[in-house]
């Protein structure tokens, strides 16, 4: 035990030390949180004031197409053209195409957002509207407070309880990130106990080694020394991006902080008062309201299982190969394999996490890693989760059992690979 | 009083007999050379004598109790002909691992690679990592790190190779100085010049057998044609009589003869005296160990048979 102690040690501050896993811990949650800035930057952010002038040939709209002074600003007999807008300080011009004074065509020196033409579109309804029931004898103080009514007279609420405040599509997005995560991470780490396995006998010091150590505890204690480079890296990243995540949160408006807060102290005003919120407090707010503890726990869980499940097969290839790199690939075949295989089944079927395929896939030890993490948002039964956890563990059980096998015999052995028959004699084998 | 008595030692694969009954003992403080072509068995055998494999039958006795794997290992330090190094690891660090593994604990282990590196003048390199080592360089780690943690037995396979003269010759220094303070070393090589130098005993083995156990005076005694070199000033040109000897070969002033049986050494110098020819040296010729060694191996033509891959399977533990 205080061999394997030893070996878990020697793995375990070699990698640690190294620049590129200080480099790589770093970096990777900058990146992902550059990443997803950027995604909530182009998709949530309101984009700035706009001014519009508008070209008024019929003198109607003045009267009743208003500005709306947070994000578009309507400017009538400007005297702007199409020629000169841009210098005049405009973002577009609205001129009509015809003669009706119907048909409007918006110029802009570079294509609209939906979003811009979205709001034209729904300031000049609103102006008919407006216009309209002025001929009906209605005044302008009443069609305004209607207007500000109709927007939270009426709501509705999914049945589903477990949906009611959690948007369903950032928590299969977090299912599916941490299903990514695992996916690459058992390459990463898998590859390099296969990489550490090679070394040891390319260099040579596996015969030394196994003279003080017996192989099988080389092997678990590189297989755990590894394994726990790998949690302090996992560990790191969510202490960091949770650390960057409190640290951009004081940089974002205070009234959006206001906001989240209002949702979470009264969780059912959001579905009620929708429009009240931005888009960013409806975001984060959302993340805060998930079950981090069952997630992250999950997480964490489905990592290790998944990464001792394969790292022993990734161990046992690095046992029987060569110098030759090339030999190690045509091993590694049939272990990357299942992996890829999981990480397509959840990417295919992330919008069904309750179809067969998905629940036997996240139940089978050589898919669950990923294909569990892509179902959690969906709460899956416990019953499948508990299932799936034990099978998971009774799989690397039995892969660490198996590859010891091959591993203490392959590593022993110079020359030619050996084949898979006689790797498979080499199990049945004492 | 024996250290390591290996008994009727068995080891079959599927294809080969490894090691195929073979017995020895070997002397406390003794230097004892195991010899053999390659694929004799040489490296199977070490392998069980180390804890590595399980012999399918016989026993091993060390230090006077059943060999058991678990605890004997931190007495042997073995340095396997197929060695390496950690080649990214810092070679203070890297000794300190491989010593705390035999079960040193830090601190002492520290003070001994202290100790032996000033020995070796290798202080300089504490910090240095292998792969800024020469081939003889990290040899000369390695042959540290082996018997660092004062092993009872050291296991040494073909030492040498790739050491100069001069690392050979302090290593070599290391090896009869670590036999007087009582340590036992079993050294595997089929470099004949070596052996007659150090060992004390040899063990041929040939195809999974043994095939000579003995000192090495009893073995060149054993295998003795009755050659003698006799030096002369001038070679006589006329030998007549009754010659007690047979002449078989001339090398420049002197003559190498073969003693009739019934004759002894001293027929021999009585009748070159008797001719009036002025002898100025009598030698034996005692065979060599390599001549020894491939007069018995080469009887045997498949010796270097192609060695099927599963030598090493079976690594049953």
């Amino acid at each position: 035990m205080n061999k394997i102690w030893l070996v878990i040690k020697r793995e375990y501050i070699t990698r640690v030390r190294n620049k590129t896993f200080l480099l790589s811990t770093i970096l990777l949650p900058l990146v992902m949180v550059l990443f997803i800035a950027g995604a909530i930057f182009f998709a949530a952010t309101p984009e700035g004031k706009k001014k519009i002038a508008v070209e008024d040939r019929t003198g109607e709209l003045e009267k009743f197409l208003k500005s709306d002074t947070s994000k578009m600003i309507f400017s009538f007999n400007s005297g702007a053209d199409t020629s000169n807008f841009v210098q005049k300080g405009y973002d577009g011009l609205l001129y009509p195409v015809d003669s009706t004074g119907k048909h409007f065509l918006l110029k802009t020196p570079k294509a609209a957002s939906n979003e811009t033409m979205d709001r034209i579109r729904n300031r000049l309804s609103t102006a008919y509207l407006s216009s309209k029931l002025l001929e009906k004898n209605i005044t302008v103080e009443q069609i305004d407070s209607i207007n500000n009514a109709s927007s939270s007279y009426y709501t509705v609420d999914n049945t589903d309880e477990k949906n009611k405040n959690v948007n369903a599509a950032i928590n299969s997005g977090i299912g599916f990130a941490s299903g990514i995560i695992i996916y690459i991470t058992m390459f990463i780490f898998g590859a390099m106990v296969m990489r550490g396995v090679m070394e040891e006998k390319t260099s040579r010091i596996a015969e030394v080694i196994i003279s003080s150590v017996k192989p099988f505890q080389l092997m678990m204690g590189k297989i755990i020394g590894i394994g726990a480079v790998g949690l302090t890296q996992m560990l790191l990243w969510i202490i960091l991006i949770f650390i960057i995540f409190f640290a951009a949160g004081t940089f974002l408006p205070s009234d959006v902080m206001q906001q989240v807060q209002d949702i979470q102290n009264n969780p059912g005003v959001m579905s009620s008062n929708p429009g009240q919120f931005s888009a960013a407090a409806k975001g984060i707010a959302n993340l805060t309201n998930l079950n981090w503890p069952l997630i992250l726990g999950c997480f964490l869980f489905y990592f290790l299982g998944g990464y001792l499940f394969y790292s022993a097969l990734f161990a046992a290839v690095g046992s029987v190969v060569n110098e030759d790199p090339q030999e190690a690939q045509s091993l590694m075949f049939p272990i990357v394999m299942p992996i890829i295989f999981a990480f397509f089944i959840m990417s295919a079927n992330i919008d069904k996490p309750d179809s067969p395929v998905m629940v036997w896939a996240s139940i089978i030890p050589f898919t669950s890693p990923i294909v569990m993490m892509g179902r959690l948002a969906s709460s899956p039964p416990f019953w499948q989760l508990a299932v799936s956890m034990l099978s998971l563990i009774g799989g690397f059980i039995l892969t660490t059992w198996l590859a010891g096998k091959i591993y203490r015999t392959g590593i022993l052995l110079y020359g030619k690979k050996p084949s898979w028959k006689e790797m498979i004699k080499w199990i049945r084998r004492s | 009083m024996s250290l390591l008595q290996v008994q009727n030692l068995k080891k079959y694969f599927a294809t080969q007999k490894a090691v195929d009954d073979i017995s020895f003992d070997v002397e406390k403080g003794s230097i004892f050379g195991l010899l053999g072509p390659n694929g004799a068995g040489k490296t199977t055998l070490i392998r069980m004598i180390t804890g590595i494999f399980y012999p399918d039958e016989g026993q091993i006795i060390f230090d006077g109790k059943k060999f058991d794997p678990i605890n004997d290992v931190a007495h042997i330090g073995y340095m396997p002909e197929e060695r390496g190094l950690y080649k990214k690891m810092k070679i203070g660090e890297q000794a300190t691992y491989l010593a705390q593994l035999k079960g040193l604990n830090k601190s002492d282990a520290i003070a001994k690679i202290k100790e032996w590196f000033i020995k070796f003048e290798m202080q300089t390199w504490w910090t240095k990592k292998v792969e800024d080592l020469s081939k003889g360089m990290s040899q000369k780690l390695q042959f540290v790190t082996t018997v660092l943690h004062e092993p009872k037995l050291i296991i040494l396979d073909e030492p040498f190779s790739g050491l100069d003269p001069v690392n050979s010759n302090l290593i070599k220094d290391e090896i009869f100085k670590l036999a007087q303070r009582g340590s036992t070393i079993l050294f595997s090589t089929h470099r004949m010049e070596q052996v007659e130098e150090i060992c004390d005993h040899i063990v041929l083995v040939n195809k999974g057998k043994k095939i000579l156990d003995g000192s090495v005076k009893g073995v060149k005694n054993q295998f003795k044609e009755n050659l003698f070199s006799v030096g002369f000033e001038e070679i006589p040109k006329n030998l007549n009589g009754n010659l007690p000897f047979e002449i078989v070969g001339t090398k420049d002033h002197a003559f190498v003869v073969a003693i009739k049986s019934g004759s002894k050494p001293n027929d021999v110098l009585n009748y070159f005296l008797q001719q009036g020819v002025n002898v100025i040296s009598f030698n034996e010729m005692l065979p060599s160990l390599s001549d020894i060694f491939i007069k018995l191996v080469e009887g045997t033509p498949l010796t270097r048979q192609f060695l099927p891959k599963e030598t090493v399977e079976q690594a049953s533990n």
